[in-house]
């Protein structure tokens, strides 16, 4: 038997204007949890994608039991033995348990090519699968009436019960409660024992150091290297993901924070779940950082200020008014722009050019006799934008889509900065763009704290949280746990500390 | 990457395969047949492209949106009626409403619009306000107003209409019927509507990214209702059109041709995923669709196999469009 059960040579992935794969390796020895690291971005995600056949790799080889094998497509993956438990689940809510187990293998009866689904064997077999992995709820309940957790056993369920030899866990545990890692990591201990290979993405350090045996860590899309998980510490594994020192990354803090410009007292969501009694200032001139993990609903209520989610109850204060904002519209008259963390879903118009993509939120600035666009304006607006915030594109008719992710950010940049807000919301607001980039967005924001605007920022990724912000608000679960003010005091323990205060 | 000429024919051969296809055919068909090349046979083709051209450019901005409106024909049928119930002659027999004199004609071309544009602001509210997709809020609108045209009428065709309402077809200005002018300045509206005013910009960015939309600050209902309205007050137009040219009207006008429009937007290249259509898509798309049907008919294709030919253009034509958009993995 090969030394390793699976390997990965040379991998290689562009998109378009970045790089996010560059001659990337993995091994995995069987019986082993194998952790792949990296900050956000690092191109983690990416490279099981390639594996899993979701991407096509532009170069690269993938060795199984030493041979090399080809994969198109999930389907294939599966065949040759490798399941993955995505990082946003994809599976059939409406549909019960056991039909998503078996989606697209539905285990059949009848004569000949007359064949219907044989519901019987398909709910035993479920029920059995469960059961393998600890769960014992109803094959016939809907999919979608389940917890996160819940849905994600169903998920390994699946794996395992496809015998699956090689298992991708992509951020599992971003959305567990503790109870349910536990779970998780009892069902990852019987798969080592039966000789599962299996790679493990997350950022929860103690949770690596308690499940991994190997580690590969990466940066930027390339590899840095693989190490045994008990060589490693935990600081020496940030050393290696961050790989630069943090303080040249960010631009030095020369603003200066002035009077309260808004006042959010006892903000709570319509839905129980997500935000509640969330109170906290924001001072002109002043980067306010939002720390937490996934799913602490820092998005939710950003969401919530700006007028796109319900509100039950609490307050709003601008400039020590109080203002109510039912609609994004109301919010924008307020002052509040928002720069939203899923780029594609609701910040650009892929279709759209650059021009109309800064526009959309102006045309209402720009107009001669009351209705009629002032283009020669806009135009202007536009091009002066393109100039300030180095957009990279040979034009402004050019569609948005074929920028890289960072100059579509700076576009949505400039869209609100045409708007000129006093508030300005970034949620996530280097996500998926590259390092060159990332710096340059640094430089923006702390221009525009400069200026005077008052900056909201949230991010998952500590270093930046903690070389950017003025202040740090952390949330978790959907309240407000703890507010850092000093600067001595912002450390990522702190950060964690409050974080993870459930 | 400079591309090569080869490359550049190919992509330039690919990006308007519909329209060099439509010339070929028109060449040919000019060639073998002595009178389709004639003055009065492309007055003829404009004619009828004039007001399939309006409901076209009415369904636009629907499916720009990602939407459709399937009832715009119904609804012609409908304005043609209206119209027709308010411009018969005094001494016509068979006369709806017998004691009434015949109304104005542009103020009658007013009460249609106004009454098909009530209409449609209904089912843009559904669609808006209640998140009914427009697939099926215009299904419920096609039936309602089907039935109101039904009930209106008693199901009796409508003829003797007074002079100055089918002079809007038979009358010329600068040796073009007045029906071809009051497509040019639809065309001329709707392309100073979607590119000239916020209206049109806050469609095409609701048919991109309807989240977006929302977040950028783009009154994302009141614009959807406007949208249906606005299409619904051109189909009254493009029935009071057809009315005229008719002469006579009866509830099944129109009937369908909101699927011809809707295919007419997607060859001339409007996306039925939205975002992204123009004016000029409109037109060629209407332009490819009635001389295909006159080049047939002049080549002596039997009637019923048009249609085969007309839905392998389709499939054709959109298949090629959908290149230029479906990235490849």
């Amino acid at each position: 038997m090969a030394e390793y059960k699976l390997e990965l040579k040379g991998v290689c992935k562009s998109f378009p204007g970045v790089k996010a794969l560059d001659n990337v390796q993995l091994s995995l020895r069987p019986g082993t949890v194998h952790a792949l690291m990296g900050e956000n971005g690092a191109g983690k995600s990416t490279l099981m994608k390639c594996l899993f056949g979701i991407y096509r790799m532009d170069a690269g080889e993938v060795i199984l039991d030493g041979k090399k094998i080809e994969i198109n497509n999930p389907d294939e993956a599966m065949k040759y033995g490798i399941a993955m438990v995505h990082q946003e689940l994809q599976p059939v809510p409406a549909r019960s348990v056991a039909e998503n187990l078996y989606l697209g293998r539905f285990p059949t009866k009848g004569f000949g090519p007359f064949k219907m689904i044989d519901h019987k064997t398909m709910y035993a077999e479920t029920e059995r699968w469960l059961k393998e992995v600890k769960m014992d709820f109803d094959p016939k309940a809907q999919l979608g009436s389940l917890s996160i957790g819940q849905m994600q056993s169903v998920e390994i369920a699946k794996a395992v019960s496809q015998q699956a030899k090689v298992v991708i866990f992509d951020e599992p545990t971003s959305s567990l409660s503790d109870n349910e890692v536990e779970a998780l990591f009892r069902i990852m201990n019987d798969l080592r024992d039966k000789g599962v290979a299996m790679v493990y993405i997350s950022h929860k350090m103690d949770e690596i150091k308690r499940i991994a045996d190997d580690i590969t860590i990466m940066r930027d899309g390339t590899y840095v290297g693989t190490w045994p998980a008990a060589e490693l510490s935990t600081d020496q594994i940030i050393a290696k993901m961050v790989g630069r020192e943090l303080t040249n990354v960010y631009p030095p803090k020369e603003n200066k924070p002035g009077e309260v410009i808004m006042e959010v007292k006892d903000l709570c969501s319509i839905h129980e779940k997500s935000f509640q009694h969330v109170s906290f200032e924001l001072r002109k001139g002043e980067i306010l950082g939002f720390g937490g993990l996934v799913g602490a609903q820092r998005t939710e209520l950003m969401e919530g200020i700006f007028g796109i989610r319900g509100i039950a109850s609490g307050e709003i204060y601008m400039h020590g008014k109080k203002t109510r904002i039912k609609h994004p519209i109301d919010a924008m008259n307020a002052g509040i722009g928002l720069i939203t963390e899923d780029r594609r879903g609701n910040g650009i118009f892929g279709c759209l050019s650059i021009k109309d993509n800064v526009g959309v939120s102006v045309y209402n600035k720009f107009l001669k006799a009351g209705f009629v666009l002032d283009h020669k304006k806009i135009n202007q607006v536009v091009d002066d934008s393109i100039k300030k915030l180095s957009i990279k594109t040979p034009s402004m008719k050019e569609h948005i889509a074929n920028l890289s992710g960072g100059n579509q950010q700076k576009v949505i940049v400039a869209r609100w900065l045409a708007n000129d807000p006093d508030v300005l919301i970034m949620d996530e607001p280097t996500r998926g763009i590259d390092v060159g980039a990332k710096h340059e967005i640094y430089e923006i924001m702390s221009d525009l704290a400069k200026q005077g605007k008052a900056i909201i920022m949230i991010s998952s990724e500590m270093s930046e949280l903690l070389g950017m912000a003025d202040r740090i608000c952390v949330m978790c679960n959907g309240k407000l746990t703890g507010e850092i003010d000093q600067p001595e005091e912002m450390t990522q323990a702190r950060v964690m500390g409050f974080a993870t205060k459930f | 990457m400079e591309k090569t000429k080869q490359q550049k024919a190919k992509d330039f051969i690919i990006n308007n395969g519909v329209i060099i296809v439509m010339f070929i055919l028109v060449i040919y068909t000019g060639l073998t047949s002595d009178n389709f090349l004639t003055r009065n046979n492309l007055m003829n083709i404009l004619m009828n492209m004039s007001s399939r051209l309006v409901i076209a450019l009415g369904i636009a901005g629907c499916v720009i949106t990602a939407g459709c409106d399937l009832s715009a024909g119904r609804m012609i049928g409908f304005a043609a009626c209206i119209a027709g119930t308010l411009l018969q002659r005094i001494d016509y027999s068979g006369k709806f409403f017998p004691d009434m004199q015949p109304m104005n004609v542009f103020l009658a071309l007013i009460v249609v619009m106004a009454i098909c544009a009530a209409f449609g602001s209904i089912t843009g509210f559904f669609i808006a306000y209640l998140s009914v997709p427009p697939f099926i809020a215009t299904l419920a609108m096609m039936e309602i107003v089907y039935g109101i045209s039904l009930i209106y009428t008693g199901a009796t065709p409508l003829g003797g209409y007074v002079k100055s309402y089918t002079d809007i077809a038979n009358g010329k200005f600068l040796g073009i019927s007045w029906l071809i002018w009051i497509a040019i300045l639809v065309a001329v509206i709707t392309w100073f509507i979607f590119n000239m005013t916020r209206h049109g910009k806050y469609m095409y960015a609701i048919g991109g990214n309807p989240q977006a939309a929302e977040v950028a600050g783009v009154p994302v209902k009141a614009t959807m209702i406007l949208i249906y309205m606005k299409a619904a007050a051109m189909y009254g137009l493009a029935g009071f059109m057809l009315g005229a040219k008719a002469g006579g009207a009866s509830v099944n006008l129109g009937y369908g041709y909101e699927m011809e429009a809707i295919a007419a937007c997607t060859i001339g290249g409007v996306s039925v995923t939205g975002g992204r259509g123009k004016v000029s898509s409109a037109i060629i798309g209407v332009a490819v669709f009635e001389l295909l049907k006159a080049a047939l008919q002049y080549l002596g294709v039997d009637a019923n196999a048009q249609y085969i030919a007309i839905g392998i253009v389709i499939f054709v034509a959109i298949s090629l469009d959908i290149r230029k958009y479906v990235a490849k993995k």
